[in-house]
Order: C-alpha cells, then sequence, then structure tokens
C-alpha cells in the first residue's frame, strides 16, 4: 500500500483538495493495488460482451423479476442490455455489481440503480428519489430530471442528470462526482464527506449544509448557504477539472467555468481528531 | 407514509373517477388503511350536493366502535328534520352504504357555517362535503375497494384529488381518512402527505376563531387552516402560500375548489411529488407510477422544489 507520508510535493488532486485528510493516526483510506487485482471482483460476477446486445421489456414484470432477468442475461454474456417500458417502477436495476451496458428507454420510480458498482447506465427518462444510492463505480446519465436524493451516499463513479433535480442531491455523499445540466433543489450536499457536486443551474437554500468536506461548484444562483459551507477561490486546475468533467459528461461542454462559484467545508463543525469522552477518559 | 394524487383537466371533461382509481391503486403501497377520493363532477349546479356520514365502517381494521345499525336509521331521521327545519329540500337521496348518504340538496345557502353547525350538532352525523360539484367519498380499504363499493368508477368531471392513508397519528376510520372538506366553504378539499408539528396551537388558536375539527388528523389541519385565510379574504394562492410559513412539519399537500387545484411543498421538500403539466393535462402524486396509470408513454416529468406552490385552473 503506498505510504503517503513520505509524500512532499502536492499531487494535483491533492492541490485541489481531493486528498484533504490528515493521513497519519485514524484514516481508514485504502488504495488500489495492481497485485492484488482479483480481489476486486465480487464473487458471482459474469464475463460479458459489450457487443452482446439484447431488449428486456419490464413492462408487465416486478422489479425483482426485471432484476433477476438482467442478471440472467449477464449470465448468458450480453454485455449490452436494453430495458423497454420500465414505466416508472421502483428499484430497477438494483445492485449489479458487473461491468454492464444498460439503456433504458423511459423513466424510473425510487431507487433506481441503487448500490450498483461498474456498469455503464444511459437512463432515456426521468428518475425517481434516491436514484444510484450508494454508487461504487460507474456511470449513470440520466436524460430528463431527477427526484429527491439522487446519489444518496455514492462512494464513486460518475452521476450525470441532464435535467432538474429534487432536494438533498448528493446527501452523505463519500466520494464520486454528481453533475446537474439543471437547478437543483435544497439541502443540495447536506452533511457530504467527499466528492464533487457540480450544478450549472441554480441551487436552492442551504447549500452544503454540514459538510464535513468535498467540493460543490455552481454555475447559478445559490439560494443561500448552509452551516459550515463557505466559498473558495476557484483555482486554474479547477477551471481545468471542470472542462474536462463537463465534456466527458456530455453536458455544458460549452459552459463558461470561469465563472462558477466554489464551495467547500469551512471545517468548524470538524471534531475528527477529538479523542472520544472513553477516550479523554483513559488519558486523563 | 400514505400517498396522495390529483389531477386536473383543463378545457375539458373526463372519466376522473376511473382515473383517480388508477392512480391511487398504483399508490396502494404507501397505505391502504383509507381510501378517499374529492371528485368534481359535471353539474347543472342548481343543487348543492352534501355527502355525509352517519356513523362509521367498523369492518376489519377499524379502530371505531361497534354501534347498532339501527342508530343510523335514526340519526337520517333527524338529519331529514333539521333540513326541513332549515328550509331546505331534498331533491334526490342516495344511500350507497348503511352509514354514508348522498343527497342534492334545493337550499338558498347564506351561512354555511351556521348550516353544518345545525347538521353536525346531530351526535354521530359528520358532513364529508357539501358544494355544487364537489363530492368527497372516503371509506376503510384500497383505492379500488373504496371505488367498487361507492361506483365511483363512471363519474365525470373536470378535476380529483385523492388520498391513499397508512393511519400513523390518528385511528383507522373514516373521519380520520383524507380528502378534508374545507369546512365551511363550498367545494374545498384538501389531501396531505406529512406530518404537522404545530397543530394543537394551530387548533386552539383556530376553534377560538369559531372553526371546526371532527378528528384529530394533523392533516385536517391544512384544511381549517386555508378555509380560515380564504374567510379572511385572501385568495387560495394567498393562504397556501401563508401556510408555508404558518404550518411547521414536512408536508406535500393538494386543495381543490370549484374550478381550481393547488400543490405546496414545504421548505424542507421532504414529502415526495412528481408532477406532469401540460396544456390540457395535470396530473400529479407522490410517485411517477400514479401518473403512468393515466399517461403510460413516455413524458416529461419533474419534482416541484421546496416551498413551491402552484395553482392550475379548468
Amino acid at each position: 500500500m503506498a505510504n503517503l507520508k513520505n509524500v512532499t510535493k502536492k499531487t494535483k488532486a491533492q492541490e485541489m483538495g481531493m486528498h484533504t485528510e490528515v493521513l497519519t493516526g485514524r484514516t481508514q483510506q485504502k488504495f488500489f493495488n495492481p497485485d492484488e487485482a482479483e480481489n476486486f471482483y465480487y464473487f458471482g460476477t459474469y464475463d460479458v460482451d459489450f457487443n452482446k446486445r439484447t431488449d428486456l421489456d419490464v413492462k408487465d414484470m416486478t422489479a425483482p423479476e426485471a432484476n433477476k432477468e438482467i442478471d440472467n442475461l449477464m449470465s448468458q454474456g450480453y454485455g449490452t442490455i436494453v430495458i423497454k417500458n420500465p414505466q416508472g417502477k421502483h428499484s430497477l436495476g438494483v445492485g449489479i455489481l458487473n461491468k454492464l451496458n444498460l439503456i433504458f428507454e423511459g423513466s424510473l420510480g425510487y431507487f433506481g440503480m441503487g448500490s450498483c458498482d461498474g456498469p455503464i447506465v444511459r437512463i432515456n427518462g426521468r428518475v425517481g428519489w434516491s436514484c444510484a444510492e450508494n454508487l461504487m463505480a460507474g456511470k449513470v446519465v440520466i436524460e430528463k430530471n431527477a427526484g429527491s436524493c439522487f446519489g444518496a451516499a455514492i462512494r464513486g463513479g460518475d452521476l450525470i442528470c441532464k435535467g432538474s433535480v429534487g432536494a438533498r442531491t448528493g446527501i452523505d455523499m463519500k466520494g464520486g462526482t454528481i453533475i446537474i445540466g439543471g437547478d437543483a433543489g435544497a439541502f443540495t450536499g447536506f452533511m457530504m464527506q467527499r466528492g464533487r457536486i457540480i450544478i450549472l443551474g441554480d441551487v436552492g437554500i442551504n447549500l452544503g449544509d454540514s459538510m464535513y468536506d468535498g467540493t460543490i461548484f455552481v454555475g447559478g444562483e445559490i439560494g443561500s448557504y448552509g452551516s459550515d459551507a463557505v466559498d473558495s477561490e476557484l483555482t486554474s486546475n479547477d477551471q481545468d477539472w471542470l472542462k474536462r468533467k463537463l465534456k466527458v459528461a456530455e453536458i455544458g461542454e460549452n459552459f463558461d467555468v470561469s465563472k462558477m462559484k466554489k464551495i467547500v467545508a469551512g471545517k468548524k463543525l470538524w471534531n475528527y481528531d477529538n479523542l472520544e469522552p472513553t477516550e479523554k477518559k483513559g488519558a486523563i | 407514509m400514505c400517498g396522495i394524487a390529483g389531477l386536473i383537466h383543463r378545457g375539458k371533461s373526463s372519466n376522473v373517477g376511473s382515473e383517480l382509481q388508477g392512480m391511487l391503486q398504483a399508490l396502494k403501497h404507501r397505505g391502504e388503511d383509507s381510501t378517499g377520493y374529492a371528485l368534481y363532477g359535471d353539474t347543472d349546479g342548481k343543487h348543492f350536493i352534501m355527502r355525509f356520514k352517519v356513523g362509521e365502517n367498523v369492518g376489519e381494521g377499524s379502530s371505531s366502535v361497534m354501534e347498532d345499525v339501527s342508530v343510523y336509521d335514526e340519526r337520517k331521521k333527524i338529519v331529514d328534520q333539521t333540513l326541513a327545519d332549515l328550509g331546505a329540500k331534498i331533491v334526490k337521496e342516495e344511500r350507497t352504504l348503511p352509514y354514508s348518504l348522498r343527497y342534492e340538496i334545493d337550499y338558498d345557502v347564506k351561512d354555511l357555517l351556521n348550516f353544518s353547525q345545525t347538521i353536525e350538532s346531530i351526535p354521530g352525523v359528520e358532513i364529508l362535503s357539501m358544494g355544487k360539484s364537489l363530492e368527497v367519498i372516503k371509506d376503510l380499504g384500497n383505492a379500488k375497494a373504496v371505488c367498487d363499493r361507492y361506483s365511483l368508477d363512471k363519474l365525470v368531471g373536470t378535476h380529483a384529488i385523492g388520498h391513499a392513508r397508512m393511519a400513523t397519528e390518528s385511528g383507522v376510520d373514516i373521519k380520520s381518512a383524507h380528502p378534508f372538506w374545507g369546512y365551511p366553504f363550498s367545494d374545498v378539499s384538501v389531501v396531505h402527505n406529512g406530518q404537522l408539528t404545530n397543530y394543537w396551537n394551530n387548533r386552539r388558536a383556530l376553534e377560538n376563531k369559531g372553526m371546526r375539527f371532527m378528528s384529530e388528523c394533523d392533516s385536517e389541519l391544512i384544511a381549517v387552516y386555508i378555509a380560515q385565510k380564504m374567510r379572511e379574504g385572501a385568495s387560495l394562492e394567498e393562504g397556501m402560500k401563508d401556510s408555508l410559513t404558518g404550518l411547521d412539519g414536512v408536508f406535500t399537500y393538494f386543495v381543490a375548489t370549484k374550478d381550481s387545484l393547488g400543490m405546496a411543498k414545504d421548505t424542507m421538500a421532504a414529502k415526495p411529488l412528481v408532477l406532469y403539466e401540460s396544456d390540457d393535462l395535470v396530473a400529479m402524486g407522490s410517485e411517477e407510477i400514479a401518473i403512468r396509470s393515466v399517461l403510460p408513454q413516455e413524458i416529461d416529468t419533474y419534482d416541484p422544489f421546496d416551498g413551491e406552490v402552484k395553482v392550475w385552473r379548468i
């Protein structure tokens, strides 16, 4: 494992604040080691071929039936699956821990694509509350609008909504990137701990309320700042990264990122290094 | 949890009874202790339609006290006599269930508050709705069960709101079920999803102003609150905007009048709402699947933001 205690020169990512914790003491941060690659495959995943494509009509299926059939198709090597007639059903596409190219021809209800790790997903419709909750890796693109709690607690991956999203976007997120083409509701970035949120439009009240870390970039107006959310300087590194992300996300490619506002944690609420009461007792 | 749904056709009428049944049935997983409909039917507007109950549904799952069915007849007789005393003529009478009645009455209403108070002074009697087009129908069970029981699927009108209830704050009974009539206003109804935390403070203040509460369900407060604001001269939209600060808690609610439908969402945006809006139809519900029951094709929907109030007219 990399020993970052000895790294003195700041990397570009560190300069942007992507590694802001002090990496001494009780950090639990772990880094990918190529020698351990086999440990990064889940039990029961499949070797799929992206060129092997099929359609799945879920009109008359329940969500568990549809998800089971997706799993069945992956087991047959299908790497590209097009879901027809999702019709706002809840919990479609949850728990996919596989590389997969998944396309929804329509809208999803609640918890769509929850707890996934790896798939590339395009949703040609709208999504309900808690889309892609707990996403670990991969990419989810929503062509229309999204409900509240969009990308709640995601750990990694890119989550892109080309329309507007509801309240509490990125609540409790711990990594990854959320990109919003339109507006976002109240409490965006509430208690976020890591990762990036980019909003090209306006954002509602209490932006970044009680955020621990991470960064929020806003292109439009801000309703109000939440507790401990503060402005920060938008650096040239930030602008480069924003341009790259927006290009990859196929969204706002010509957006003038130099006018975006950058919001970070004031860290007045931080108490990571404080001893727990029981530990204090022991120290006394 | 509870689910709410509503729709308004602009410039035409439709089979709103059947449409709302489909929307609410799609939300039945959010609660099926009781289901209620507020339907705005096509009428000639000559007579008042009074939906009222003379007892509770004491079937399986009900929290109401069992009564001898004969008291329903006694109460009905007293209602009939009281209407006659008030000078109201019953033009049409329907008794769907022993405890549930629908009257069309010919009455020159000068003071609906006094009229309602007089009828409801009869023990066990509650007016569910009063208006020229509004009909509130609510009972225990899911949307289909209630729709079938009251034959609502053929009702034609312009707009409707409804509620699928999971009882949390009060009993499983008709009096606590939504929608609530905006007593004493003709043709006003309310459905709500959420919890109100300053219910008792507001209730005491409103009771001091002469407003009545029939249940201990916090959602009833919204109907009474809006009605009081309208009594004081506010428009429906103004009353709804005022409620965003006057009511504390989390809520998404709908209010309907004889020619309009409105929605309001609290400043925390803690309760869900999905909205579809076009030139001739607005449909909304706690979940998109409710809207999909009337519009299965691919459509553009969105979540209204925190603190948003919208009103549409037919």
